[in-house]
């Protein structure tokens, strides 16, 4: 077919494929809209309950909006000691955490993406064959108790310290990133490995950094399993376990001490929750817009398989 | 030449290159020597937390007293495992594991891709940008508080859910409390919680489709639905295609977390899995027998390995990228 003969096709069909294109946007878009109002209206509901009175959340009474804007809930959070003490723990625990993650990622990944290192693969199958297969909940916990490290705040720390999976993406990304003429030159002007990585290797690297922050800060952050099989303190205890206590367990009439009448307890319970819901939760989504534009690329690198 | 001198001469020059090969080794370790320090660290702390406590697994073959420590106790050989296949718990923990993730895995599954698709038509950047930023917004929830949300939303007295249930005229249902609800419970709000985020995966593979196929279609007429089903979607297949075959090497690993906080005791015939079972045999009991339960974590595993080595050789076979 000649080019003259396609570009009258090409016209001849075009309103009708126009239309086809508009209902095609239309359902598109409109399904769209539907995935988001699904995902949306939790989220909202959460939000505005938070931010609603006691009373109009015991009797239903948000929908969408807040019912009688109030700050009670927030009061009520930040006056609780057990709140506030799981909060200062996680955020201890996720600071200390996620640096020491960063420091062992890196001390691990470097060295493995040095394509001259002798042993090179030897190495990289013992951190990968580590990821495939593992002892199991029992030999870790017999281990962890041998240790003494039960009721230790390093416990939520040290055994888990690096995460694999994260060696290899961040191993990847420095293959990728970082040209052996760089590390040659770097060699020549006598730069130990050690300052290389500090000075060159890291500050190049800001994308996939950025991306194992997230990830191991998050880990840390959410993190619920380690401090419940381990730590039995309260003043150790993390958020997550504050959290599993009231909005699991319930146990929020021994939390809300005052001397209300039932109803009024019952609703400020609630209202606990959704208040609780929303101060656990927003960090962390505030957080990831600022780092999304780093997190497509670094993720993308370190998905390609190297 | 040297070479075509014969036996002796080739044996000196092999020798010799040896030698070469073997200086340059010591030159690349001598050079490299930092490296390794520096790797010896997450080295150690690997050889600590992941390797010790495979040595551990042996466990799994003796009955241990902790008196005398995981070495010291006696072999019982295969007791625990089949103790474990005999009891009326192996098929009930077996097959609420694999009726949960195999449900997940059937009903999860397209969602990401059915939203990146839609992601990836949108021809208005800033509601696109809108949508994304919703619908991963989930991921960044913990479990505790997921669970502690689903838990609030179905509550029979104070739920939203059962607010509307009895404003549209019928009666309160105990979500929770009531078995069938859980695998449902468990994968819709999985497929809420999950789905923005993992379509962020194949929202990169549809960016890289090859921007010239749109054009040489739209050359031929090809409407907007014509270039998505022939052009986006097989483009994107090879990406499917692993992340299917990696969540079916995961098939044993259900949720734990998540199902053992959904847990209590009205639903446990629907929600005792594997991994829950191992933690009530071992550290949750009263008298914990972990021979029994790292025997019963064993076969999990074993399983596991087994599925992920099968998925691997798939995933060469489809397009030449393996694990590892």
């Amino acid at each position: 077919m000649s080019d003259i003969q396609t570009v009258k096709k090409n016209r001849a069909r075009k309103p009708k494929a126009l239309l086809e294109d508009k209902l095609f946007g239309f359902v598109n878009d409109g399904l769209l809209v539907l995935a988001a109002l699904i995902v949306f209206y939790p989220l909202v509901y959460i939000l505005s309950s938070a931010f609603s009175s006691p009373t109009a959340v015991s009797k239903g009474l948000v929908v969408f909006f807040p019912v009688d804007f109030s700050l009670k809930g927030f009061e009520e959070v930040f006056s609780h000691k057990a709140i506030v003490t799981g909060f200062a723990n996680t955020i201890f625990y996720t600071v200390v955490g996620t640096l020491v993650n960063i420091i062992l990622t890196v001390a691990a990944a470097y060295p493995l993406s040095r394509k001259n290192l002798p042993g090179r693969r030897i190495l990289l199958f013992i951190f990968t064959f580590a990821m495939l297969f593992n002892g199991g909940l029992i030999p870790s916990y017999l281990l962890t108790a041998k240790l003494g490290l039960i009721n230790h705040r390093a416990v939520m720390i040290i055994p888990v310290a690096l995460n694999i999976f994260n060696v290899i993406i961040c191993r990847t990304f420095f293959e990728t990133t970082i040209p052996e003429e760089l590390i040659e030159a770097a060699q020549l002007d006598g730069l130990s490995h050690t300052r290389f990585i500090v000075q060159i290797a890291m500050p190049l690297s800001k994308a996939i950094i950025a991306v194992l922050v997230l990830y191991y800060g998050l880990g840390h952050w959410n993190s619920y399993f380690q401090a419940f099989l381990y730590i039995t303190d309260k003043s150790k205890f993390p958020l997550q376990i504050v959290l599993r206590d009231i909005l699991i367990l319930n146990q929020v009439n021994e939390i809300i001490a005052d001397p209300l009448l039932y109803q009024a307890k019952q609703g400020m319970a609630q209202l606990l929750k959704y208040s609780l819901i929303v101060v656990a939760s927003v960090p962390f989504m505030l957080a990831y817009p600022f780092v999304a534009k780093y997190f497509v690329k670094g993720v993308m690198i370190g998905a390609i398989k190297g | 030449m040297r070479v075509s001198t014969g036996n002796e001469a080739r044996a000196v020059s092999q020798k010799a290159l040896r030698s070469k090969a073997m200086r340059s080794l010591q030159h690349r370790v001598k050079i490299n020597w930092e490296l390794y320090v520096i790797l010896a660290i997450p080295l150690i702390w690997l050889l600590i937390f992941h390797y010790y406590p495979m040595y551990g697994v042996q466990i799994a073959f003796r009955r241990f007293s902790p008196l005398k420590g995981i070495t010291g106790s006696p072999w019982v050989g295969l007791t625990n495992f089949i103790k474990f296949f005999k009891s009326y718990n192996f098929e009930r923990v077996l097959r609420n594991t694999l009726s949960i993730s195999l449900y997940d895995l059937v009903v999860g599954f397209p969602f990401p891709v059915i939203l990146a698709i839609l992601l990836n038509n949108c021809l208005k950047p800033r509601f696109k940008k809108f949508v994304q930023i919703i619908t991963y917004m989930p991921y960044f929830i913990s479990t505790v508080v997921m669970v502690g949300i689903i838990i609030q939303f179905l509550s029979p007295k104070v739920g939203v859910i059962n607010y509307l249930i009895t404003a549209l005229g019928g009666t309160e249902i105990d979500f929770m409390g009531r078995p069938e609800y859980f695998r449902n419970i468990y994968v819709w709000t999985n497929i809420w919680q999950g789905t923005g985020w993992t379509a962020i995966i194949y929202l990169s593979a549809l960016s890289s489709v090859d921007p010239g196929l749109h054009e040489a279609a739209l050359v031929d007429g090809a409407n907007r639905f014509q270039r998505m089903w022939y052009i986006d979607l097989p483009s994107i297949l090879p990406t499917i295609a692993i992340m299917l075959t990696l969540r079916m090497g995961n098939i044993m690993n259900v949720g734990f977390e998540k199902v053992l906080l959904m847990q209590n005791d009205l639903n446990t015939g629907a929600s005792e899995i594997i991994s829950t079972y191992v933690y009530k045999a071992g550290p949750a009991a009263a008298a914990p027998d972990f021979s029994y339960a790292a025997a019963i974590g064993l076969f999990n595993s074993i399983i596991n390995l087994v599925l992920i080595m099968i998925v691997n050789k798939i995933n060469a076979k489809i397009n030449e990228t393996s694990l590892w």
